[in-house]
């Protein structure tokens, strides 16, 4: 359903300042959003001035040194520092995007604001609950599926075949997409939302898969897929460069081709 | 609080629906459709303007502008009931509020479609004030 306005128990207040250390010369201010479970408070913006002399380019490398000097009680994920895990996925200046590749002077404003992914419940400060978005991409059933006895080898695949995997193989599960996108706000409970179905494009062209027809019967659904209005924000924000919203539209393209 | 229902079982949720390709088609073999007929129903209200009650009457009595008239309407009330659909759904989250107006909206495009016909037709036909 759609809420327009933050519930009560949501509003974000202000928070804690950090001073920069005497003698920082070159200081940037983060305002963190903060939220601990077991404070009975409504989440703040905690502000930080940071001596960005003191730590590397990037957004991940400030909160790294936020928690490491400053407030140790600073809450994030984060495992492979360069873009392939996904874990560091946050809002910051406003967009979704990977912590770790996004360089905090490439965020306009004077300060860089760093949020959770929106539209998730949130368990601590950056870190938000994924477990519906991870079942979401579960119950696509995200593995080959074959009726032909196994081969003595690999199932071979032309090329060409290959090729069509390409801009949907290479996906990490940030939820950048899926958390940037309205309908998923909206709706986040039955539509599937823009990485789910990428990968579901991403078996549905994999010349190998042998269930084309019952994939494509799971999700013509009103809900599932048909929540997609080709927004875009997903293509904007994905820090992998890739296009759910033209991967989905390749699904419903499927579709029409099986009934005309 | 979600109970303790598991992801993977709130994600399946009812399953699909197995409809909504028809919707699709619809809504874009509608919108085509309605880009010439609109361009056509505002050309012949440009020119209907200029003229009397019994010139519009007679116009509209001719088989093509009558069939053109209707098909501007059904076309119209066709991609509107879609389009609102589309809005209840994402919108409207409670169940019983969504089934209701999904029924509300079908009631008022399909009966104004009707309307719209049989008014077309009566003027075209009779000739009569409506």
């Amino acid at each position: 359903m759609v809420e327009l306005l933050l519930p009560r128990n949501s509003k974000v207040g202000k928070g804690r300042h950090h001073p920069a250390p005497a003698g920082a010369k070159r200081v940037k201010t983060f305002s963190v959003y903060r939220w601990d479970p077991e404070g009975a408070g409504n989440p703040v913006w905690d502000r930080y001035d940071v001596d960005v002399d003191a730590c590397g380019p990037m957004v991940l490398d400030v909160l790294i040194h936020i928690k490491n000097s400053m407030d140790s009680t600073l809450t994030f994920r984060r495992s492979c520092r360069e873009g392939v895990c996904g874990s560091c996925a946050m809002n910051v200046g406003g967009r979704n995007t990977l912590a770790c590749t996004h360089g905090w002077q490439d965020v306009p404003g004077k300060d860089v604001r760093v949020s959770p992914l929106p539209s998730q419940p949130v368990v601590k400060d950056l870190v938000v609950d994924l477990s519906l978005f991870y079942a979401q991409y579960a119950s696509i059933e995200p593995w080959l599926h074959t009726t032909t006895p196994q081969p003595q080898g690999e199932w071979l695949q032309t090329e060409q075949d290959r090729a069509k995997l390409d801009g949907l193989y290479e996906c990490i599960l940030c939820a950048c997409c899926s958390t940037a996108c309205p309908s998923y706000w909206w709706n986040g409970d039955r539509y599937l939302g823009p990485a789910t179905l990428l990968q579901a494009r991403r078996w549905l062209v994999d010349s190998r898969d042998e269930a084309t027809g019952e994939r494509l019967d799971a999700l013509e659904d009103p809900f599932k897929l048909y929540r997609c209005h080709t927004i875009m924000n997903c293509a904007q924000v994905c820090p992998k460069g890739l296009n759910p919203a033209e991967a989905i539209a390749g699904v419903k393209s499927m579709l029409v081709e099986r009934v005309t | 609080m979600t109970g303790f229902r598991t992801p993977l079982g709130r994600a399946r949720g009812l399953g699909s629906a197995k409809h909504g390709v028809g919707d699709f088609i619809g809504q874009r073999v509608s919108a085509v459709a309605l880009l010439f007929l609109v361009a056509w129903g505002v050309w012949s209200a440009v020119i209907l303007a200029r003229g009397d009650y019994e010139t519009a009457r007679q116009w509209l009595a001719t088989p093509v502008n009558a069939a053109l008239a209707s098909l501007l309407a059904l076309a119209g009330f066709f991609h509107m009931q879609i389009g609102m659909r589309a809005i209840i759904e994402d919108y409207i989250g409670r169940p019983t509020s969504r089934t209701g107006l999904l029924i509300l909206n079908a009631f008022v495009c399909w009966g104004g479609a009707a309307l719209t016909v049989v008014c077309l037709l009566k003027v075209a036909v009779g000739g009569g004030a409506i």
